[in-house]
């Protein structure tokens, strides 16, 4: 059985038009297209799906931000007051009854935390979105991926909310960014988005057979939090490693966890500083690297998470089938 | 005439799980087996739906209709087989599937707008029309948890037929609503098949196939029984769901066999020998051939009537005495005599047919097997002459009359009644 799209149909010469075709119908589809509905979808179609049903992810994420707020007459105000809350807290644990030396530490950890909030957030919400739209997933058809990246874009806008109180307790706290070093921001937030998206994709279509990978999820990125340089900083790591000549590797180790290089380039632009001075000595808090390591970093990770993306596509597209069956 | 959806070989094959581990721990904890019945719910369905035709889907409950329906649009994925579709594709599976219930109307116009693929500047174009049609004005910016169950599914078939596709699949939805909505939507199908969109409808409203389809296919336990005109499919249908065994599948003289088969029939009218047509009122009279091959003493002969666009007009009570036969071996006539037709203008059709008075059996059918037409000499118009008298009774005379035409400053003429009071 030729399931190809673009072999001719096993048809009689009658029918000549019924040749090709997409496996997938479009919006604004025009009445000549031919659809193998059942079709295998090839990758390039998914990407291509994506990007014609802009609109439609644009609104899923719409939706899922009113259900969020509706109801609340603060609405978008509750979520910057969640991270003000937050940096608050930080400020307060961190300069005041915790210090730990490090000057403006709670700008450090906010730096991070910026990054680590949208990778989670997209991840621990992406893995429940398809199970969670079941009613949706059951009666209509539409590519499926777009309900995991619309968790994603709602974890963008929190991110955008996030920026914007560190901006204002950036400049209530005095403090200036590397300026030069946010140019390597767009590229880290690229990199952080493609992983991202593959996580959440991988995840949503996981859980419809496996429901416990939620709670798996939350273990995981637990673990996963505490493994990234976020509450601590590289610098203590290659400090341990220095005393220790046999766990060099542990520092390579670090930055093959993709959210490590993200974090930290977010850390070096906006915190400003790779040290600072305690007690008489000097205490570095990231490594010395120049802009060009940080890119070429950057784009390492670029590289991989499109790589997985790709993949993620590839495992969705073989589960989504059963889809409507198990849900 | 091209093709607009053509399934080929479809087999669709579900898993029943006697337990179903739907978690890591468990998938472990049991060596990753899960021991499972293959259920087909579709075998081998093959068909092509022609453009601008308006397909019915009609079997009982379980029979893969709705399945099938679900492996067009995209929703299912069919174990084996292939399914093209020409142009754009709807479907109406459940109206208002994916309401956010938090959401407006306004908002729910716009998500189930995209799923079913519409861009925002034709959702744009299209609202006020959507809204009109779902008669929502002044509710439209209220959350949709608040609607009545009406106007849920009011909006829900809005903007699915405000899709505008060319391909429109409807899993009975058609019969939600109340009866003016039901018109509405029927209108809406109506318009779909006249700018020459293809219709497929899967329903359990013989009726409603009957009206609207070109052509019907019968299925059963995932196989397609047949595909033919609504009439002849509605009679297989039929005659399976009550259980008869069909055609050459039965052995004639076992009960529930092929006992019974009926002829010839024949219908005679008031104006036969003179005319083609009989006039309204006049007398009808319809003849069957039955030939029995054992005798049956539970026998029901029963009538039914269409009208030109196929809606009953007319079909006998299963409880009049008159229709009991006790029918002896080798057959004989049936008489199905109407002393007045009071019928107006039109062609109307017959169907004949002799079921079981004691179970649920059809013994024999013959849908619309013959025609009668009756035109109206006089001027009334519509489907029925009612018998009619017209009176008038005034109110400061308290006079009454036949013909209310005279002013009351007259003198009654003769054969006016007085009043009583």
């Amino acid at each position: 059985m030729s399931l190809g799209v673009e072999q001719p149909a096993a048809a009689g010469p009658d029918k000549p038009s019924f040749i090709g075709g997409s496996t997938r119908f479009v919006p604004g589809q025009p009445s000549d297209r031919v659809t193998v509905v059942n079709g295998k979808v090839e990758l390039g179609q998914r990407l291509k799906d994506l990007w014609l049903n802009r609109d439609l992810l644009a609104l899923l994420t719409r939706t899922e931000l009113k259900v969020k707020y509706k109801g609340s007459v603060l609405g978008y105000l509750w979520s910057m007051l969640n991270p003000a809350l937050v940096l608050a807290i930080y400020f307060a644990v961190f300069s005041l009854i915790a210090k730990n030396g490090q000057p403006h530490f709670a700008i450090w950890l906010f730096a991070g935390l910026l990054v680590w909030n949208l990778f989670n957030g997209a991840a621990m919400g992406a893995t429940t979105v398809v199970v969670g739209k079941a009613g949706i997933v059951k009666k209509v058809a539409f590519p499926r991926e777009l309900l995991a990246l619309s968790v994603v874009g709602v974890a963008i806008v929190m991110f955008v909310l996030q920026i914007g109180v560190l901006i204002l307790a950036m400049v209530l706290f005095g403090i200036t960014p590397d300026w030069p070093y946010l140019a390597l921001l767009p590229l880290g937030f690229l990199a952080l988005l493609v992983f991202t998206g593959a996580v959440s994709i991988f995840l949503s279509a996981v859980n419809v057979y496996l429901r416990d990978t939620q709670h798996l999820t939350e273990v995981l990125l637990m673990a996963w939090f505490w493994a990234t340089p976020i509450v601590y900083t590289f610098g203590q790591i290659s400090r341990q490693v220095a005393t220790h000549p046999s766990l060099a590797w542990v520092k390579y180790a670090y930055l093959c966890n993709p959210v490590t290089p993200i974090v930290m380039s977010f850390q070096r632009a906006i915190y400003g500083k790779t040290s600072y001075v305690y007690n008489g000595g000097v205490t570095h808090v990231l490594p010395n690297w120049g802009m060009g390591t940080y890119a070429a970093l950057l784009g390492m990770v670029l590289a991989v998470s499109v790589g997985l993306f790709l993949l993620a596509l590839l495992v969705f597209g073989r589960l989504e089938g059963n889809f409507a069956e198990e849900l | 005439m091209s093709v607009a959806i053509e399934i080929t070989d479809i087999s669709k094959q579900f898993r029943l799980y006697s337990e179903k581990h739907t978690s890591l721990k468990e998938r472990v904890i049991h060596g990753g087996r899960m021991p499972f019945t293959p259920f087909w719910a579709l075998k081998d369905v093959s068909v092509e739906i022609d453009q601008g035709e308006t397909f019915g889907i009609i079997g009982r409950n379980g029979c893969g209709k709705s399945t099938l329906l679900k492996c067009v649009a995209g929703i299912l994925k069919p174990t084996t087989g292939e399914i093209r579709v020409r142009g754009s594709l709807a479907a109406m599976l459940e109206l208002g599937a994916g309401f956010q219930p938090d959401l407006s109307g306004r908002d729910n116009i716009y998500l189930n707008g995209s799923l079913l693929g519409l861009s925002r500047a034709e959702i744009d174009r299209r609202f006020d029309d959507i809204v009109a049609f779902a008669e929502l004005d002044e509710f439209i910016d209220n959350q949709v948890k608040f609607y009545s169950s009406g106007m849920y599914v009011r909006l829900g078939f809005a903007v699915a037929v405000n899709v505008e596709p060319d391909v429109l699949l409807v899993d009975e939805v058609l019969s939600v609503g109340d009866a003016a909505f039901q018109r509405k939507c029927l209108d809406h199908v109506k318009r779909f098949q006249r700018e020459g969109r293809t219709i497929v409808v899967v329903s359990h409203s013989t009726d409603v196939m009957r009206q609207n389809c070109n052509r019907l296919m019968v299925m059963k336990q995932g196989h397609v029984v047949t595909v033919s005109e609504p009439g002849e499919g509605i009679r297989v249908f039929l005659a399976d769901l009550l259980g008869v065994g069909m055609g050459e599948g039965a052995e004639p003289g076992v009960p529930g066999g092929n006992v019974l088969a009926i002829g010839t029939v024949q219908a005679e009218h008031g104006g036969s020998g003179e005319r083609m047509h009989l006039y309204p009122g006049e007398s009808l009279t319809v003849t069957a051939e039955v030939d029995s091959l054992a005798p049956v003493p539970d026998a029901l002969a029963s009538i039914a009537i269409h009208d030109d666009a196929n809606e009953l007009v007319f079909a006998s009570d299963p409880d009049d005495p008159t229709c009991a036969l006790e029918l002896p071996e080798g057959g004989g006539t049936v008489r199905f005599h109407f002393p007045e037709v009071p019928l107006l203008d039109g062609t109307y059709s017959v169907s004949v047919g002799v079921r079981s008075a004691v179970e649920t059996a059809i013994y024999d059918w013959k849908d619309q097997v013959t025609k009668f037409e009756v035109v109206n000499p006089d001027r009334s118009t519509g489907r029925v002459r009612l018998p009619l008298d017209v009176s008038f009774r005034h109110r400061s005379t308290g006079l009454t009359g036949e013909v209310p035409v005279v002013p009351p400053a007259y003198a009654p003429l003769a054969g006016w009644e007085e009043s009583a009071s």
